[in-house]
């Protein structure tokens, strides 16, 4: 098959991954995302230390380029999520377990206990740009960046570490070499952008409860890529890429940058769960007729010149 | 395309029990009975409410319950809310010929427009409507216009037969074949009213309830086992219900804990 993909030692049957944020409340959508869906590893919804309810509504919103959303990491706690865990083990669908945390001793915390439960990958969430003191302030400079790695990698043990990274640090690839030299086995790129804003004009008010949210979809693309491709010059680290990926053609602009998997999230708005297949068709296809014979052929392509 | 609330003005409100009320706004929404709209107050919340009217202009009609329905109760008309849909996929009612409805409580909201559909494609329907009490009974008079065969039951016996929605279900059951048994109420009688339709093999459509966030099937939010209670829902049939071992046991809360259903209720109640 010309989509197997091994990222970080996992083996995938197709590079497309559901992205943290998307559908992933529950073991049964995450597996059917898997299953019916065709998503060939998923991310569930990132779990942080307490009970958090996150913002009122409106939370998600699409407008006319994109989503933009503000729902605030809410989360069970991660000693809730113990079940929805071990129901994934189980099903041995590729899991990757996304954590989010207060400070460095809690990611190390939280990814302890994730790991029990052997996920195919433990992401970290050091990019979220709309809940305070949670995500983003993680992944702004490279010391804070490779410490929390360096604390999770300690009890991480066989589970590849990925940081989720943010396109707002100043310098993206720096901060994935600090990810990099403090143990990360992979990169994955970009949160959403911004944050960023709506206003309803004939109500004359913000439309987000919180105001602010995270812009993903379509218009974050060529930032996406980007940043990606920044990576890519940086690290030797396999990359999961994300931002605005609709298509199989899009995909394939990833892999050129240098992704080795590809994230879809808000494409799941415009085309349903079953998005993923869709994408993996579509990459097969733009394969045959571009006469590309597998995905390692392509993968970084667009560098150097 | 863009899925952002728009804003509209309350046109009419009408009190329909004492504790719920009608709004009907000056925006057109083309739905089908059981799909909902998202209601937006500006700096309070925004939350999924079914359709009580459609066309030209809609409709929602609203139980006071929490923060966001107090708000809702404050508004005069005239005032603006904020408004995005229809969400959902609604009652299906191909291939159906003879149907009952069973409704409870404020769960007789999207009963109304599926009752008048099917009146109106002329499919012979009985309706089961339960309330707590005579006063608390909602859309019966409504309700009674589409049908001849209308039961309704109330928890004190202030209004026709005191009991449960569940013992005419039964009776109904017992005597005559239909081709589907919609509903929409608590989810404990709708688990109930699951099984009588198990028991005596009709396939039924329940319209059933998780908390929102997107209403777009995707932020996972609303999850009942594997489906999307805003994209795959509000209304289940009987092989989905089959199938799910979450309906009428558990449910999440806003932050994503998965509590018993009871639970769940108690919450919503706020």
């Amino acid at each position: 098959m010309p989509l197997e993909t091994v990222f970080a030692g996992i083996k995938l049957r197709n590079p497309t991954v559901l992205a943290s944020g998307i559908l992933g409340t529950n073991a049964e959508i995450l597996i059917r995302t898997a299953k019916e869906g065709g998503a060939g590893a998923v991310t569930m919804k990132s779990i942080g230390p307490c009970e958090k309810d996150g913002y009122a509504n409106p939370t998600i919103l699409e407008w006319e380029h994109g989503l933009i959303n503000a729902v605030g990491l809410p989360s069970p706690g991660y000693k809730n999520t113990e079940e929805e865990l071990k129901q994934l083990e189980k099903s041995g669908i590729p899991l990757i377990a996304s954590v989010y945390a207060h400070s460095i001793e809690e990611y190390a915390e939280i990814a302890g206990f994730a790991e029990k439960f052997k996920p195919a990958m433990i992401e970290l969430n050091m990019s979220c740009p709309h809940s305070k003191g949670e995500g983003m302030p993680f992944g702004l400079d490279e010391e804070t960046a490779g410490q929390v790695v360096k604390a999770v990698k300690k009890v991480s043990g066989k589970t590849p570490v990925m940081p989720k990274l943010t396109p707002q640090a100043l310098n993206i690839a720096s901060i994935a070499s600090a990810c990099e030299r403090a143990g990360a086995d992979a990169i994955c790129a970009i949160n959403t952008l911004g944050p960023g804003m709506l206003i309803n004009p004939e109500v004359r008010k913000p439309v987000l409860a919180n105001k602010f949210g995270g812009i993903s979809g379509p218009a974050i693309k060529p930032v996406a890529l980007r940043c990606v491709y920044q990576i890519y010059e940086a690290v030797k680290l396999p990359i999961l890429g994300m931002g605005g990926i609709s298509n199989g053609r899009d995909a394939i602009e990833f892999i050129q940058a240098g992704a080795t998997t590809v994230g879809v999230g808000s494409a799941v708005y415009y085309r349903g769960i079953g998005v993923f297949k869709e994408v993996c068709d579509e990459m097969v296809q733009w394969m045959k007729k571009n006469n590309a014979k597998s995905l390692e052929e392509i993968r970084g392509v667009a560098h150097g010149h | 395309m863009t899925e952002t609330p728009e804003t509209a003005t309350i046109k009419k409100i009408s009190q329909e029990t004492p504790s719920i009320r009608s709004f009907r706004l000056d925006f057109p929404m083309q739905a089908k009975p059981g799909q909902f709209a998202m209601l937006w107050l500006p700096g309070i919340d925004e939350k999924p409410f079914t359709l009580t009217a459609e066309g030209k202009e809609c409709a929602v009609t609203v139980q006071e319950k929490g923060k966001f329905t107090k708000a809702l109760f404050k508004l005069k008309e005239g005032d603006k809310i904020g408004i995005r849909g229809p969400y959902g996929n609604g009652f299906s009612t191909s291939r159906v010929k003879k149907a009952c409805i069973v409704a409870g409580g404020c769960g007789a909201a999207p009963i109304l427009l599926l009752a008048e559909e099917l009146q109106k494609q002329g499919i012979k329907t009985a309706i089961i409507n339960g309330a707590r009490t005579e006063k608390e009974c909602l859309f019966a008079e409504r309700l009674r216009k589409t049908t001849h065969d209308l039961y309704i039951t109330t928890d004190d016996g202030s209004l026709e037969e005191q009991g449960f929605v569940t013992a005419p279900l039964q009776r109904l059951l017992e005597k005559e074949k239909f081709d589907c048994v919609f509903g929409c109420g608590p989810e404990a009688m709708l688990k109930k009213v699951f099984e009588l339709c198990e028991k005596y093999k009709v396939p039924c459509q329940l319209n059933l309830e998780r908390y929102m966030r997107c209403a777009t099937g995707i932020c996972g939010s609303c999850v009942l086992g594997k489906w999307l209670v805003c994209k795959d829902g509000p209304v289940f049939n009987s092989k989905q219900l089959r199938e799910t071992e979450e309906f009428g046991s558990k449910a999440l809360l806003k932050c994503g804990k998965d509590v018993p259903i009871k639970e769940f209720a108690e919450w919503r109640q706020q």
